[in-house]
Formats: structure tokens, C-alpha cells, sequence
């Protein structure tokens, strides 16, 4: 296990599937009465969201409180960073609480891989940018291989706004490396051009859809349509809405939320069988919590102490 | 009466002779080891090796083994002042220029405030005549306050020593106020320098659109948003007569366009930056600021483009666009950085360890690239000639050294080669007769009589 986890091409399948084992194990525990477990005691991980976030946020925060460990959130409205502080002296001033990990949202890409080289914590990346989203890539994978078993061969497209998307470029390695085959479809505006260098397939329809095992829909912003990325929301719909027509009943419909109803997908589907939108919640808790078990306790028991003190520089 | 073109502070007239150094000057035809005689900051004597007599009071160089060129000159660099001297001043900025073996640089204006009256280019005049260590020209504005909108006072700018004018950081974006400029230009003369951008097509994007941006979810800047603006400013200097110059050329579709507009007759020129020389949009999947510069660091393709454009001419200098920024500015994700590189002390060593020694490039072909600049410039080009003010550097070309994150004569440390083993390090720089810079531990082998 890397010292961060930064970019889901951090880890490789092995260690994929390692975290997703840690999750299955906590998954069992979860049912229990008592769900807490003693492992991160005494230990701090902080929260620090540089950007709104309901579902992230809140899935670090319960899954670093199950394991026991204190944790402390920082928003970047209200603090500091409105006086104009920097990221980096925001980092070293945090760094000085001596924290186990920093958990870190940030706007731009990158930000997550600068803050560890400023600090001695292990870092999580829940969000740089439109670059990556790591542990939301991880609670796809998880809930996909509870619902089909392995990825391997799988066919999996992702539907809707490519070109904003870091869920979208943490799936696609994620997918990629469990062995699936990546289908990425929207409109030609809103896919960037290159992607197929991620090791996917690009279509502008939705045409072939019915070969696909998972559809993965992503969230589509109002504010593209300003940009006119889109002309109307209207086409949009009538393109690549999915609705009770287009989704075959042996598909597996996945979505990152919040989910606009009723433009990338219809109101039926939502709440439809073939819908595994509450298990990617519910799998973002016991995923998160394997993260942080595997960064902060689970690196621990596989790094030895060095035997002697090393050398003392003058 | 217009004022000189270059200026810089009082500097003692160099006596020195360079022993038994292989001279190469492309300008002046040499390309043979020879003793060079400096006497009062002109050449008085090109002499076979170990001939040259002494003259009273002269230092003696000892070149054996090293390379003797003339100066380099740079028609794009950024010394930051006035407003911003927490990056580089003129002292510091020409300090970097002489140890990369510079004789004369050429700044931009997109200072705080905008260079852009006479008052001011006046002041930064006065102040270069204090500190600068290499002669250095100016580059008003186009457009007041790079707006876009309103003329400089192109003639009274001239009469002030401006060498031509430029938008540098910014496009001209609209071309009918370009083409009022190009025609005020029969005024007053001086190149126009563009930096080409359509900022609609540019539109935020913070590196080259490729499978890089794409991978790492960054706002692409496609090449055509550079290669469609140098077409049509091309077209309007065609049709104006217009002397006119393309800076930091970065795609390939630029490149034809140049060579197109050349053919067609039109009086435009281009320059490449040693980045787009060396890097390509790989280097930015490590989001290290230090490769974030406008235009963009863009893919192989079109950096065999720029290399074969140098290579033939169509693209005429090597330009730095030398562009220093404070570390906690750099400090900071890829996307809120500032674009730009520091260039002037690894420009000669980048191009040299990464296109003259592979052999893709001539040593000659790129120390004339280096110095074309001057003649881009309506400057007087730096030759190694007996009577001509001495602008030289001695270069020892097999000399290793590792860029460093920090140890700079500039003030700024965000160079995009940090980190990297180069050939060739700059020993002695002359500049306009005056010695500008010496290598720390270069040592006399004697002093003459």
C-alpha cells in the first residue's frame, strides 16, 4: 500500500482488491450492534473540503469515527483561507496538530499530491479538480463486484459529462484494471479529446448501449448548458437521458450523485431494481474505512522499525 | 533625434586576450581556434593560436579547449520591473542574461503599471543605465494597458528608444486594431512583436488539449488557438508590408503557417523557446508548475516541428521569453500557477545537451539562432570581427552541471530544466565591450605584463 492514496493508478489490482477485501470485512462487521472498532484510537484525521461536498464529507468523517479515531473538519469557507492564507501554509499550519491523515477536497487538480510533499500525514484525495476522485472509484468497484462478481470482461459505459468529470477518470482506470472494458458516451463538447488514451472507447450515441453489462451515469450540470456545451437541456435529454426505454432490465445502473432527476436520468429509473445508487452510498463508508485502516494501521504492521536509529547528519 | 535603442549602467572598457579558444562565428564566418585581443571593449586583433601579442595591461584568458562565440542576444525576456521586482529586476534579470552568456536582451512590457508611455520607458531607461549588466532594449505596448482597445504613442515611444512594440502575455485580438497598428507602424517604424492566442479558442485552458489534459482533467489550449492568429495577422502583415514578428511559436500548424506566409512574401518572423525545443505536454503529468507556460508545452509532433522550423530558417531565433515567478507563487496548484520559465542562464547548455550533441542540430546553426535575434530586432548583430565592440562568451562545452532547484543569478528559481545534467557552461561573457559576467571559478591562468 502506497503512504497516500492520491490516484486510483496509485494502486494496482492487487491492491484494489486488498482494500476491497478490508471493506467486505468491515461491510460484515457493520451489521453488528456495537459498530465501532477500536483500530485508529487516539489518532487524528482531518477533513479539510476546499469545496462543498454532503456525501463525501460525511462518509470520511463516519467511517474515520467508526474506526475510533478524532476527527476534526476544516471548511474553507470561514477559515484562514478566506483571509487569503495559501494552501501550503494552510498545510503546515494543520500539519503542526499532528494529524494521522488529512483527507483533502480541492478545485484544482493536483492539490491532494502538493499537500503530501508539505506534510507528514498520509493524505487521502477525495477530489482534485476535475483530475480524480480515488475513493469514489473504489466504492464503484466494491459495489459493482458485490452486484456481478468480477469486473473481468464486464462492459461498462459512462454516460453524460466526461470532460468535468474526476469520477469519470478515477472509473475509468479503476474499471480498466479490474479487468473491464470502458465505454465512455456523451455529447462530442462534453468528451475531451484524447481520452481513448485512458484505454476506453469513445461513442457520441447511445446507440450500442444494450451491449453494455453497467451503465454509469454522471451528473450533468445546468451550467453547461450556459456555456453552450450543450444547445438545450432539451437535447440533451432526447440524447442521452437514461430512461426505462434505453436501460435494459439485466443492466446495473450506478451513479455518483446527487442525481439530477429527470435529465441524465428518468425518475423511474432511479428507483428502479437494476439501481445500485443507495449501495455506492452505503459502500462509501466501510470503503473509506478500509482506506484509512490500510494507509494508517494496515502500513504499520508491513513497515518494520528500522533496528538501529539511521545516521545522524551534522 | 531618437534615442539609442540599448542602454546599460557605466561598466569599465575590457583589455583582455582569449588564448587558443576554438572560435565560432557563424556571422563572421570563423570557425577555427585562434587569440582574440579586447582592447578597450573593442576587438583590435584576430590572431592565429598563440600569436597575439599582449597588450599593457590586459588580461589573458586561457581558451584552450573552450569555445569562443559571439554574444547571444534575446528578443523576449521578462525583467519584471517596474512592479513586480519580488520576481526579478533589471539588475538581477540582466545578471542571468550575462551568465548564460547573453550580450544584449530585449524586455517586455507587461509590467505594473504597463510599459506603455513614453514617461515610463523613460524612467525604466534611466533606471537600466544604473543596473542593467548586458545592454537592454525595450518593448512598449501596442495596446495602452495591453487593453486591446487604444493605440500606444508608437512615435513618441520610438523617439524614447523603444525597439518596436508588443502585447507580450496578451493577443491583439481584435485584428482591425492590429491593423491600425501595423499601419501607424509606416510612422514610426520598430517590429511588431504578437504573441498569437484566440482567446476563445485558448479559453482557459492552463495546458497543450491532448491526451495529457485529458488524462489529467486540466482546460486544454488546442494549437490552433496560436495557429489560426499567426494565419491572420500574417495575412494582415502581408497586406500591409507590415515588419512583423511571431513569438514562441509552440505547434505545428504555426510553423506552416510561417513558412506559408514567408513564401508568400509577407515581412514576418518567428522565434522558438528552448522549452518548446526540448519538452513536450508530458513533462506536465507530474503537475510541477514549473512546466506551466503560455503557449504551452505541446507533443512531440510539434516539437520536431519548431526543431525542423529552426532547422530550415522559417523560424529565424532562439528566444528564452525568459518569465520569472516567486516561489510561493509557483507553490500552488498547477492550475492557479502563473505560466512561465525562467530561460536565460540554461538556454545555450539546453539546446546544446539536447539538440547539438544527439546531433540534430548544428553548434553553428544554434549559436546563430542565438544571436539572430539582434538582426529581428534592427539591432547590430554581435560578430567576432577586428573593430567591432566586443560582445563574446567563452564556453566550456564539455563542462557537466546540474540545473539547481535553487543558486540562481536570477531572482527567480522556476526553471523547467531544474533537476537535469547539462554540457556547457558559460566561462566569460563580454558585453558591449564591457566584461558582464565570469564563471565563479574560472581562474586567470595569468595576467599579462
Amino acid at each position: 500500500m502506497p503512504r497516500h492514496l492520491l490516484s486510483i493508478a496509485d494502486l494496482d489490482r492487487d491492491g484494489i482488491e486488498r482494500i476491497l477485501a478490508r471493506a467486505g470485512s468491515f461491510a460484515e462487521a457493520s451489521g453488528r450492534e456495537i459498530k465501532k472498532l477500536p483500530t485508529l484510537r487516539g489518532r487524528r484525521v482531518l477533513n479539510l473540503f476546499y469545496e462543498n461536498s454532503t456525501r463525501t464529507r460525511s462518509s470520511f468523517e463516519i467511517a474515520a469515527k467508526t474506526l475510533s479515531a478524532d476527527v476534526t473538519n476544516f471548511a474553507a469557507s470561514g477559515s484562514s483561507v478566506e483571509k487569503g492564507e495559501s494552501l501550503k501554509d494552510t498545510i503546515q499550519t494543520l500539519s503542526a496538530y499532528d494529524p494521522a491523515a488529512i483527507v483533502i477536497r480541492h478545485p484544482h487538480a493536483g492539490a491532494a499530491a502538493m499537500v503530501s510533499r508539505w506534510t507528514p500525514a498520509a493524505v487521502v484525495n477525495a477530489g482534485d479538480g476535475k483530475h480524480e476522485h480515488p475513493t469514489q472509484a473504489l466504492l464503484d468497484v466494491f459495489t459493482l463486484t458485490r452486484r456481478l462478481g468480477s469486473l473481468d470482461g464486464k462492459r461498462i459505459w459512462i454516460v453524460g459529462d466526461v470532460e468535468h468529470s474526476r469520477v469519470a477518470r478515477s472509473d475509468i482506470l479503476a474499471f480498466t484494471t479490474m479487468g473491464a472494458h470502458v465505454t465512455v458516451c456523451g455529447p462530442p463538447t462534453l468528451i475531451p479529446r484524447g481520452i481513448e488514451a485512458l484505454g476506453c472507447d469513445v461513442r457520441f450515441t447511445l446507440d450500442e448501449l444494450r451491449d453494455a453489462d453497467v451503465v454509469y451515469t454522471l451528473r450533468m450540470q445546468k451550467e453547461r448548458m450556459r456555456d453552450s456545451y450543450v444547445p438545450s437541456l432539451r437535447e440533451y435529454v432526447a440524447n442521452y437521458q437514461i430512461d426505462g426505454r434505453r436501460l435494459g432490465p439485466r443492466q446495473v445502473l450506478m451513479h455518483p450523485g446527487p442525481v439530477n432527476r429527470g435529465v441524465e436520468l428518468s425518475g423511474d429509473v432511479v428507483d428502479s431494481p437494476q439501481a445500485v445508487i443507495t449501495a455506492q452510498v452505503e459502500a462509501g463508508v466501510v470503503v473509506r474505512m478500509a482506506v484509512l485502516y490500510e494507509l494508517l494501521a494496515g502500513a504499520r504492521a508491513t513497515t518494520p522499525e528500522p533496528a538501529t536509529p539511521g545516521p545522524v547528519l551534522a | 533625434m531618437a534615442a539609442p535603442r540599448l542602454v546599460r549602467a557605466p561598466a569599465p572598457d575590457a583589455t583582455l586576450v582569449v588564448r587558443r579558444a576554438h572560435v565560432l562565428d557563424p556571422n563572421a564566418g570563423i570557425d577555427a581556434p585562434h587569440d582574440v585581443v579586447v582592447r578597450g571593449g573593442e576587438i583590435a586583433e584576430i590572431a592565429p593560436p598563440g600569436e597575439a601579442a599582449v597588450p599593457e595591461g590586459a588580461e589573458v584568458v586561457d581558451g584552450e579547449g573552450r569555445h569562443l562565440f559571439p554574444g547571444f542576444v534575446d528578443p523576449h525576456v521578462h525583467l519584471r520591473t517596474p512592479g513586480q521586482e519580488h520576481k526579478e529586476d533589471i539588475e538581477t534579470g540582466t545578471r542571468a542574461a550575462a551568465a548564460g552568456g547573453y550580450c544584449a536582451v530585449v524586455a517586455m512590457p507587461n509590467t505594473d503599471p504597463v510599459l506603455d508611455s513614453a514617461p515610463l520607458l523613460n524612467a525604466v531607461r534611466e533606471q537600466a543605465e544604473r543596473d542593467a549588466r548586458v545592454p537592454v532594449g525595450f518593448m512598449p505596448a501596442i495596446t495602452r494597458g495591453l487593453g486591446g482597445t487604444e493605440l500606444t504613442e508608437m512615435q513618441e515611444l520610438r523617439d524614447a528608444g523603444a525597439i518596436g512594440f508588443t502585447d507580450d502575455g496578451k493577443p491583439v485580438t481584435s485584428a482591425g486594431m492590429l491593423r491600425r497598428a501595423m499601419r501607424y507602424q509606416k510612422l514610426c517604424g520598430g517590429v511588431i512583436a504578437l504573441h498569437e492566442e484566440d482567446p476563445t479558442l485558448s479559453a482557459g485552458g492552463v495546458m497543450h488539449e491532448g491526451a495529457i489534459s485529458a488524462r489529467l482533467g486540466l482546460a486544454g489550449y488546442p494549437s490552433v488557438g496560436e495557429s489560426t492568429m499567426v494565419a491572420r495577422d500574417a495575412a494582415l502583415a502581408l497586406d500591409e508590408g507590415a515588419r512583423t514578428h511571431f513569438q514562441h511559436l509552440s505547434a505545428w500548424q504555426s510553423v506552416e503557417a510561417l513558412a506559408a506566409a514567408r513564401a508568400s512574401g509577407a515581412p514576418v518572423s518567428g522565434e522558438a523557446s528552448p522549452h518548446h525545443l526540448l519538452l513536450t505536454d508530458e513533462a506536465v503529468l507530474g503537475l510541477d508548475t514549473r512546466m506551466k507556460m503560455n503557449p504551452p508545452l505541446r507533443t512531440e509532433r510539434d516539437r520536431q516541428a519548431v526543431i525542423a522550423g529552426l532547422r530550415d530558417g522559417t523560424i529565424e531565433c532562439i528566444a528564452t521569453d525568459h518569465a520569472p515567478h516567486a516561489a510561493f507563487e509557483k507553490d500552488v496548484p498547477f492550475e492557479d500557477a502563473p505560466m512561465g520559465t525562467t530561460g536565460l542562464e540554461t538556454a545555450f547548455a539546453a539546446v546544446y545537451t539536447g539538440l547539438v550533441r544527439p546531433g540534430v542540430l548544428t553548434l553553428e546553426l544554434v549559436v546563430e539562432r542565438l544571436t539572430a535575434g539582434a538582426r529581428l530586432m534592427d539591432l547590430p548583430v554581435p560578430a567576432i570581427r577586428t573593430g567591432a565592440p566586443a560582445n563574446l562568451c567563452l564556453v566550456d562545452l564539455e563542462a557537466t552541471w546540474q540545473v539547481g532547484e535553487s543558486g540562481y543569478e536570477s531572482r527567480s528559481e522556476n526553471s523547467c530544466f531544474a533537476g537535469r545534467e547539462l554540457n556547457g557552461r558559460v566561462l566569460l561573457t563580454v558585453a558591449a565591450g564591457a566584461v558582464a559576467y565570469r564563471e565563479r571559478s574560472f581562474a586567470l591562468s595569468e595576467v599579462g605584463r
